[in-house]
């Protein structure tokens, strides 16, 4: 089943040509790894999936973009109601300055939910889906900004699943993590699979070696590869991606 | 040769600086000689409880609190005018405008800040209270309401400019959290936003109440000469800086009571703005480069 | 569940609210203004600009009161520039973390913040009586200094900041001293913004009535100034004198001196504006 689907997708900063007739799909309950050097747009088209571009000065896209079978871009679309299916985490950890539980009752809270009780659940079942639980439960009132940078970013993981997205978009969400934390999201990258669907922005091909089921290979704003990770790896179709995943470039 | 020309120019350039400090000193001093010689003929108690101001009268009173409640009064309309305008300026100039926008309508707000306060006043006089009269038949032709909403108009830059420092300053990445889970900008700003950039607003905030006490040609002009304890703001009030003007322009003899009082109601507005100042300071410190 | 709807209602409500207050300040100064200029140009004429002051709105001038203005400018420049342009260097480049240039930054944060009227009072004391200047010129204009002093040092200082310190490198290179490459290097390579800076002090000036209502110039003064000890009117006391009078005329005659003194200000303004820009593209080396 198609989950997310873009069709000829291109994308403009100003005169900057920074996307160029990017069509793939993707499956849900799977993870999908972008990879490709700095400037290849791998982030913008991530950016694309819930509109976060729709502020940028500038920007510019054709092409159409479904998610769950609904045009994205279509004007009947209300934004917001896009990014609480379609949630973000972002490269770095990006807590607000409130404390745990404001942070992850955050999302319901601007939905209109008042309910004590209903925030306390979800807090409680989203910090336990990401593995934070434990290591906050004593001190859900302190402020966010005292986690080291490793919760913080499960904190933002929190966050986003308690406005219960079935996609979540990660750009970066490791590298500006230590190898213990980063280890961590990855190990939460593959449980939250099963219950979502993840397209993960990344640098680091081993990572997403690990942790992706199809992988996209993208340069100078086009999709010069996607297939399986394995395949991708090991055989890959392009002369530029296996040049790029040997460290030849990038 | 060289080494002593260097030796003096290094000297002759901090001696201007301390003009600066002698200026300090100078104010400290001629508001503390005075007023103390003041003190020493009215108590403190008095100046501080009396409620009737009445120095230029036969029956005189030396009680503060009329010139305060009225340099109080015209200040919280004055806020209350710049306030929620300020803080929206600030909001969309960060929030929501094109940079361009922004670029553009920052200077130009700034006009508002460089007309004389006197041409102030004659607005607020001529213009203003002429307009309020309209629908609120028991004005006076002085009083506090229209001068407080002028200054307001007038310290609506100070607000805005120095809030919209503040937001601008935070990363972009806490603005796109919050839009990442479906927040409107609206949320993402009131929500998000000014509760992370609270302390520079703050600043802005006292910085304007500081402006306003100390301000003078607006209340001189269109607030009255009448020392009044009074929170109805049609009323004509008294302010601290205007009640210097009126004696300022009279005639009274150097050395006598009437004339120290002046240096007694300077050093309570120096020390009103003092305090406030330092405040800002100490949270402007406090919070520096939270997210550096 | 249409929260959404709700939200975005409020969103795009506040936007329109936003941009109404963003004008709302300009709007009500333009409205201030026309008025203005329907009040009071129709006054202004040859005999307005050159007459003396007089109990009869029809026959009364502004002449002492802009020359008044104009010597106070001018004595005042002559004071803080100096003094104002000397003890930002002195910050900016000798006082680096020495504990008399802290002292003066924290002091001058202050004094930024003290009221004008408190320097009338200090103006009163010090110049007008144990200095006995009396209420001249001289006692304003060093007043007015006194007050700006710390508009035209954080300029200077910023000024000086935005030079590249490149530049300084490659004249101790070549052996100057210290002085020698503030002289010759980073004073004019900052002075734009300087001038800017002081340009905006000189107008804020312009524009101050409370200091020198309390260091005692005068509303009425029958004379055209001849020295600096003599005493003096300027345009803001006249406004303020006239602003004070019951008759209409005299309220038409303000309205033509507030004409005259927005458009000294404005014009002080613009040039400064206007040598901030063309100054900030040359500093981007």
């Amino acid at each position: 089943m198609k989950h997310i689907e873009t069709k000829n997708v291109n994308a403009y900063y100003g005169e900057n040509h920074v996307l160029k007739d990017i069509s793939l799909t993707m499956k849900a309950n799977t993870v999908t790894a972008f990879i490709g050097p700095s400037g290849c747009g791998k982030s913008t088209f991530l950016r694309c999936l819930n509109r976060m571009n729709d502020y940028i000065e500038g920007f510019r896209k054709e092409g159409d973009i479904f998610i769950e079978g609904e045009d994205i871009y279509d004007k009947k679309v209300r934004v917001e109601e896009l990014r609480q299916k379609v949630g973000m985490v972002f490269q770095k950890p990006n807590p607000f300055p409130k404390t745990i539980f404001e942070n992850v009752a955050y999302g319901l809270k601007i939905q209109g939910v008042k309910n004590k009780k209903i925030l306390e659940e979800a807090v409680e079942k989203s910090l336990m889906k990401s593995a934070l639980w434990a290591e906050v439960k004593d001190q859900l009132h302190k402020s966010a900004l005292s986690l080291s940078g490793g919760q913080q970013q499960r904190l933002c993981i929190a966050r986003t699943l308690a406005v219960e997205p079935t996609t979540i978009l990660m750009d970066e969400p490791a590298s500006a993590l230590d190898p213990i934390s980063t280890a961590k999201i990855e190990e939460l990258i593959s449980e939250l699979k099963e219950n979502y669907t993840i397209v993960i922005v990344t640098h680091n091909m081993q990572q997403a070696a690990r942790v992706s089921d199809k992988t996209a290979f993208f340069y100078m704003g086009e999709l010069i590869e996607y297939g399986k990770t394995k395949d991708l790896f090991t055989h890959p179709k392009h002369e530029r991606t296996e040049n790029y995943i040997t460290g030849r470039f990038g | 040769m060289k080494r002593t020309g260097e030796k003096i120019i290094e000297v002759a350039l901090s001696t201007s600086g301390l003009i600066t400090i002698l200026t300090s000193v100078g104010i400290i001093w001629v508001l503390v000689s005075e007023s103390f010689s003041f003190f020493q003929v009215v108590s403190v108690w008095d100046f501080l409880t009396d409620t009737q101001w009445t120095p230029l009268f036969t029956q005189k009173h030396y009680g503060i609190l009329p010139l305060l409640s009225g340099t109080f009064l015209v200040t919280a309309i004055a806020i209350l005018t710049a306030l929620p305008i300020g803080i929206s300026i600030a909001v969309y100039l960060s929030e929501y405008a094109p940079k361009s926008f922004r670029k553009s309508i920052k200077p130009a707000l700034e006009i508002l800040a460089a007309v004389p306060t006197v041409v102030y006043g004659f607005f607020a006089l001529t213009v203003v209270t002429p307009f309020l009269q309209s629908f609120i038949p028991d004005l006076g032709s002085f009083n506090a309401l229209s001068a407080g909403i002028v200054m307001g108009i007038m310290i609506i830059p100070m607000i805005s400019s120095l809030s919209e420092d503040a937001l601008y300053a935070l990363p972009k990445s806490l603005r796109e959290a919050s839009y990442g889970m479906g927040a409107t900008r609206f949320q993402t700003a009131f929500k998000v936003a000014v509760p992370a950039a609270s302390s520079g607003i703050i600043v802005s905030i006292i910085l304007a109440i500081a402006r306003a006490i100390g301000e003078t040609m607006i209340v001189a002009i269109a607030a009255g000469q009448q020392p009044n304890l009074t929170a109805d703001p049609r009323e004509a009030v008294m302010t601290i800086t205007a009640y210097i003007v009126q004696v300022s322009l009279g005639d009274v003899q150097h050395g006598s009571i009437e004339y120290k009082t002046i240096f007694a109601a300077g050093i309570t507005l120096f020390v009103l703005t003092f305090v406030l100042n330092n405040i800002s300071f100490w949270i402007k410190k406090k919070y520096q480069e939270k997210y550096e | 569940m249409n929260n959404t709807l709700k939200n975005r209602l409020i969103d795009s409500g506040f936007k329109y609210f936003a941009i109404f207050c963003t004008f709302f300040g300009l709007i009500v100064l333009a409205i201030f203004i026309i008025q203005i200029l329907i009040e009071g140009v129709g006054r202004i004429d040859w005999g307005f600009l050159t007459s003396l002051p007089s109990r009869r709105a029809s026959k009364a001038g502004i002449l002492t009161a802009w020359t008044g203005t104009a010597w106070i400018l001018g004595l005042t420049a002559l004071i803080s520039i100096p003094l104002g342009v000397a003890a930002g260097i002195y910050l900016e480049e000798y006082g680096k973390k020495n504990r008399l240039a802290s002292i003066i930054e924290v002091n001058i944060a202050n004094l930024a913040g003290v009221p004008s009227i408190i320097y009338g009072l200090l103006g009163l004391e010090i110049f007008v009586r144990t200095l006995n200047f009396g209420g001249s010129l001289l006692a304003g204009a060093f007043t007015l200094a006194l007050l700006i002093l710390p508009i035209i040092i954080v300029a200077t200082r910023e000024a000086l900041k935005a030079v590249p310190k490149s530049l300084r490198e490659a004249s101790f290179g070549m052996g100057a001293t210290k002085w020698q490459t503030i002289w010759y290097q980073t004073l004019p390579a900052a002075s734009g913004g300087i001038l800017t800076g002081i340009i905006l002090a000189l107008s804020r000036a312009v524009g101050e009535t409370a200091p020198l209502i309390v260091i005692g110039a005068l509303a009425y003064v029958p004379f055209v100034a001849r020295t600096p000890m003599d005493e003096f009117t300027v345009l803001p006391m006249q406004i303020f004198n006239w602003v004070s009078r019951p008759q209409h005329g005299f309220i038409v005659n303000a309205a033509a001196a507030i004409i005259i003194l927005l458009l000294i200000t404005f014009v002080m303004n613009g040039i400064a504006i206007y040598l901030r820009n063309k100054w900030q593209k040359k500093v981007n080396w």
